[in-house]
C-alpha cells in the first residue's frame, strides 16, 4: 500500500533550542496514527511544520509520493491537510456557520457579497453528514467549550481532507461526545482519510489508533503497532531514561505541623475536589501533563481564581483568600512560571525588584528610603549568591537562574512561609538549575514550606518529599518519594477520570 | 449514530438567552435616543420645530459619516485618530482643485474622496507592513494631514463663492417639496451601504472575524493584512466624503478646522455599542450613537446651557454608555 504521508528526517531549531532533530513519521490511507510524547517532545512543532505554520530547517515531506513544501495554512488546506488545534481557534463573536466557512464563503455578486442562505445550507448538510445537533446560526461564544470543540472538528472535516490532525481533541469533551467523535473517526477511516491523533490518554490511544509513534526530546523514538503493544511499554518509551534518582525521605512524621490544607476545593477553572496537606519544611511536588490543573491550584491558593466550594485552612485557621495581595499578607508567595511578565520588572534594577513587594517598609511619607533598600538588597544578593555586577544592574541583563534568585529574594524579604514555585527552572541552564535546587533545599530545611509545580519529572523526583499527581483537574494520586518513579507518575498523570 | 448519544448532547447544550445581545444593544441605544428627544421636547418648545430638527440632522451628517468609517476600523480592534484632520485635508484638496485650478466640481469631489482613501491606505500599510500599532500610525497621519492641509492652503481658507453649485451638494435638496438637505440624505444612504457591507459581504465578515480573533482568522487562510488595508482605505474614503460635505456646507475649505472631530466620531461609535476591543459592532448602533450626540448638544444649547457644559455632559454620557455595555456583557 502506498504511503499517504511520509515525513523524513525533519529538523527544526528555534533560537537557542533544537526543537526537532531528524524526526520521521509516515501515515497510510485509512489509518489512525497516534503521536505521543511528554510535554515539549516536539509533537506540536512537527504538526505545525506539516500544516505550514512553521518552516522546517531540514528534511523532506511526501504526500502520496509527491514531494511537497507546505508554505502556509491555506496551502496546507489546499493540499488536503487540516488540523484541529489544541487551543481553540475560533472567532467567538461570529456564528458557527460563519466560523466553519470563514474564507470559503459561497459568494454571489461581484464575488464580494456572501450568499448567506447557501452558507447555512452547506452548514446544515455538513452537520447532517456528521450527525451533529448544532444550529449554524448560534454565536460561538454562546456555546460550551465542548460544543466549541465540536465546531473546530466540524470545521476541519468540512475541508474534505486527506489528512486530519487532531491535537488533544477530547480534552474538553464528555464521554458521550467522545463516542460521537470516535464514530466520526471510524467513518473517516473507512473513507480512506489518514488521521494523526495526538493525545496523552492511553485508554483512548488503545481504542482508536492503529499505530503509535513515540517522540522524546525532539527525537523520533519508535513506532509500534497498537494491538501488539502494552501501554506501559509506550509510557516507558515516552519517559525514556530509566534514571535512578536519589529521593528524599518523606516528611510525614506526625509531629510536623500542617501549615496549609485544602479540603475539597473546586473552582470554575476546572479544579475538582482538590484536597491535600502541606507540612512545615516540606517540598510538595506537583506533577501532571499540560492542562492538568496544577497552575490552577496555585491560582486558587493565591487568590487569583475564585473558589466555588471547599475550604483552605492556613496554620489551622480557615481563611478566605480573595486576592493576591491578601495571599501575600498571609505569608504566601507565588513564583510564576512566566518570570519575565509576572515575576519581575525586567527593565528595573535588582534592588528595586527585591523590595518590590515590601516597598511599604522602605518608605517614609511616600519617599523611598534608598539607603535601606541598598543595604537590604546587598544582604540578599549575598545570601542567595545572585551573580550580578551590582544591585543597580537591570534585571534583563541577568541570566535566568539569577533572575529566579531575585524573585526568591523578593518573597523571602516579604517573610513568606509558603512559597509556590511554578516551573522554577524553566529557561534556566543546567548548571544554574543545581543552584536553584540547593536553594530550595535550604529553604525547606529552614522551615519554609514549598509547593513546586514542575513538568520535568526528574526534577519533581529529585526535589520533592511527596508528589501530588494531577490529571484533568483532579488529584489522581499522592506519592511518597520512596514509592515514586517516572512510570508511576505518568500512569497517574494519564489516568482518565479516575474516582 | 446512536440516537441516545444525540439526545445527551442536546441536553448539555447551553440554553439560548432570549434576545440576541446585538439586538438588545440597539434597543437600548434607540430607547435612550427616544427618551432624550421626549425630554428635550418637553423642556423646550423650540426643540421640536422643523428647522431645529433639520439642524440636528445636518450637524449629525459629517460626524456620522466619519463615525461610519470609524466603525469598521474599531471593529478590527484598531483605532483611527486621523479622521479629523484627513477630513480637513480632503476639503482643502477639493478647494484647490475646484477654486484654484478651476476644474469641474466633480473632479474636486472625486479628488477629495480619493485623498481620504489614500490617507487610509497609507495608515493601513503602516499598520500591516511596518507593524506600527494603529494608535501610533493614525496619530502620525493626523499630524501629517494637519500639516499638509495648512501647507497646501497656505494656511488660508479657500472660498467657493464663485462656484454656487458646490454648496448645493450638502445644502441643496434633491427631494422636491421636503426641505431635507442633501448632506442628511447622503449620510443615511451611506449608512445603508455601510450596513450592507458589514453584514452581507466578505469584507464585513472578515472585518468581524479579524476583530474577534485575528490569529484564528489568519490560521483559517484569510489574508488578514490585505483586508485590514482595505478596511482602513474604506474608512478613509468615508472621511473624504465627509471632507467634501464639510467644505460644501461651510462654502469654504477651512484648513484649521477638523481636529477633535475624530474623538467625536469615536465617541459616537462607542455610544452605539461597538466594542473598542473589536469583534462586535453595528452600523445602526453608530447612527443612533451619532444622533444621540447631536441631540444632546443641540438640546442643551436650546436649553441655553453653555457650550463648555455641553462637552462635560457628553463626557459623562460616554462613561454611562460604555458602563451599560460592560454591565450587559457581565450578565450575558
Amino acid at each position: 500500500m502506498s504511503k499517504l504521508l511520509d515525513m523524513q528526517n525533519i529538523s527544526k531549531s528555534f533560537p537557542g533550542v533544537k526543537a526537532l532533530s531528524n524526526v520521521s513519521l509516515d501515515l497510510h490511507h485509512g489509518e489512525v496514527l497516534a503521536l505521543v510524547g511528554e510535554n515539549g517532545a516536539g509533537k506540536s512543532t512537527l504538526m505545525k511544520i506539516l500544516t505550514g505554520i512553521y518552516e522546517k530547517d531540514d528534511g523532506e515531506v511526501f504526500l502520496e509520493g509527491q514531494k511537497i513544501n507546505v508554505t502556509s495554512t491555506k496551502h496546507a488546506q489546499e493540499l488536503g491537510i487540516s488540523i484541529i488545534h489544541q487551543e481553540l481557534n475560533l472567532m467567538k463573536d461570529l456564528s458557527i456557520a460563519e466560523n466553519i466557512f470563514i474564507g470559503r464563503e459561497p459568494r454571489g455578486l461581484l464575488n464580494f457579497f456572501i450568499k448567506d442562505q447557501e452558507l447555512h445550507n452547506k452548514t446544515r448538510e455538513l452537520f447532517k453528514r456528521l450527525s451533529l445537533d448544532l444550529n449554524g446560526k448560534t454565536k460561538v461564544k454562546d456555546l460550551t467549550v465542548a460544543k466549541q470543540q465540536m465546531v473546530e472538528i466540524a470545521k476541519a472535516l468540512s475541508f474534505d481532507s486527506k489528512i486530519l490532525i487532531m491535537d488533544e481533541p477530547t480534552t474538553a469533551l464528555t464521554d458521550a461526545e467522545i463516542d460521537v467523535l470516535f464514530d466520526i473517526i471510524a467513518n473517516l477511516k473507512a473513507n480512506g482519510v489518514g488521521i494523526i491523533y495526538i493525545s496523552h490518554r492511553m485508554d483512548e490511544l488503545k481504542r482508536i489508533s492503529d499505530r503509535i509513534t513515540i517522540m522524546r526530546d525532539g527525537e523520533y523514538i519508535a513506532t509500534l503497532n497498537t494491538k501488539e503493544t502494552e501501554m506501559s511499554k509506550v509510557i516507558q518509551l515516552m519517559v525514556g531514561r530509566e534514571l535512578y534518582i536519589e529521593s528524599k525521605p518523606t516528611v510525614s512524621d506526625s509531629n510536623r505541623e500542617t501549615v496549609l490544607e485544602l479540603k475539597n476545593v473546586s473552582t470554575n477553572t476546572n479544579l475538582k475536589d482538590i484536597s491535600f496537606e502541606l507540612k512545615k519544611g516540606e517540598i510538595l511536588g506537583f506533577a501532571g501533563l499540560m492542562g492538568a490543573g496544577r497552575t490552577e491550584v496555585a491560582n486558587a491558593i493565591f487568590g487569583v481564581d475564585k473558589i466555588r466550594s471547599g475550604e483552605i485552612i492556613l496554620q489551622g485557621k480557615k481563611v478566605q483568600i480573595t486576592s493576591p495581595s491578601r495571599a501575600v499578607k498571609q505569608g504566601i508567595g507565588y513564583l510564576s512560571e512566566d518570570r519575565k511578565h509576572l515575576g519581575l520588572v525586567v527593565d528595573m534594577d535588582v534592588k528595586t525588584n527585591i523590595v518590590m513587594s515590601s516597598i511599604n517598609d522602605y518608605q517614609t511619607l511616600g519617599f523611598v528610603n534608598d539607603q535601606n533598600i541598598a543595604k537590604i538588597s546587598e544582604e540578599y544578593v549575598e545570601r542567595l549568591k545572585v551573580k550580578t555586577p551590582s544591585i543597580n544592574q537591570q534585571i534583563k541583563f541577568l541570566s535566568g537562574g539569577n533572575q529566579q534568585k531575585v524573585v526568591i529574594a523578593k518573597w523571602l524579604l516579604r517573610d513568606c512561609d509558603i512559597l509556590i514555585f511554578d516551573e522554577p527552572t524553566r529557561g534556566i541552564d543546567v548548571g544554574a538549575k543545581g543552584e536553584i535546587y540547593k536553594l530550595l533545599d535550604e529553604l525547606a530545611e529552614k522551615g519554609k514550606s514549598i509547593i513546586m509545580i514542575s513538568s520535568e519529572l526528574p526534577e519533581v523526583l529529585r526535589m520533592s518529599h511527596r508528589i501530588v499527581v494531577m490529571s484533568e483537574g483532579r488529584i489522581t494520586g499522592i506519592l511518597n518519594s520512596e514509592e515514586a518513579n517516572q512510570e508511576k507518575i505518568m500512569e497517574l498523570a494519564t489516568a482518565y477520570r479516575e474516582g | 449514530m446512536k440516537a441516545d448519544t444525540i439526545d445527551q448532547i442536546t441536553v448539555t447544550k447551553k440554553k439560548n438567552k432570549g434576545i440576541p445581545s446585538n439586538t438588545l444593544q440597539q434597543v437600548l441605544a434607540f430607547s435612550s435616543l427616544v427618551v432624550l428627544v421626549i425630554f428635550f421636547s418637553f423642556a423646550s418648545s423650540s426643540f421640536m420645530q422643523w428647522s431645529n430638527i433639520v439642524g440636528i440632522l445636518l450637524s449629525t451628517a459629517v460626524i456620522g459619516i466619519l463615525a461610519l468609517g470609524a466603525t469598521f476600523v474599531i471593529i478590527t480592534g484598531g483605532i483611527d485618530l486621523s479622521v479629523g484632520t484627513v477630513m480637513t485635508l480632503s476639503s482643502v484638496i477639493t478647494g484647490i482643485i475646484i477654486v484654484n485650478s478651476d476644474l469641474p466640481i466633480i473632479v474636486g469631489v472625486v479628488g477629495g474622496i480619493l485623498t481620504g482613501a489614500l490617507c487610509g491606505l497609507l495608515c493601513g500599510l503602516a499598520i500591516t507592513k511596518l507593524k506600527i500599532p494603529p494608535f501610533v500610525a493614525t496619530l502620525a497621519m493626523m499630524m501629517i494631514a494637519k500639516g499638509l492641509a495648512l501647507v497646501i492652503s497656505k494656511a488660508a481658507p479657500i472660498y467657493f463663492t464663485d462656484k454656487p453649485m458646490f454648496t448645493k451638494i450638502a445644502l441643496g435638496s434633491i427631494i422636491p417639496g421636503i426641505s431635507i438637505p442633501n448632506a442628511v440624505i447622503i449620510f443615511f444612504v451611506l449608512g445603508i451601504i455601510a450596513a450592507i457591507i458589514l453584514s452581507k459581504t466578505i469584507l464585513g465578515r472578515f472585518n468581524l472575524a479579524i476583530g474577534s480573533n485575528e490569529d484564528a482568522t489568519k490560521l483559517s487562510g484569510v489574508n488578514v493584512d490585505y483586508w485590514k488595508m482595505t478596511i482602513y482605505t474604506l474608512a478613509g474614503a468615508f472621511t473624504g466624503i465627509a471632507g467634501v460635505l464639510m467644505a460644501s456646507r461651510l462654502n469654504s475649505a477651512q484648513p484649521a478646522l477638523g481636529q477633535g472631530y475624530e474623538l467625536e466620531a469615536i465617541a459616537a461609535v462607542v455610544i452605539g455599542g461597538t466594542s473598542l476591543s473589536g469583534g462586535k459592532g453595528t452600523i445602526i448602533g453608530t447612527i443612533i450613537g451619532a444622533l444621540i450626540m447631536s441631540v444632546l448638544t443641540n438640546g442643551l444649547r436650546v436649553l441655553s446651557i453653555p457650550q463648555e457644559w455641553q462637552t462635560v455632559v457628553v463626557g459623562f454620557v460616554i462613561i454611562l454608555a460604555v458602563y451599560m455595555d460592560i454591565l450587559r456583557r457581565g450578565k450575558g
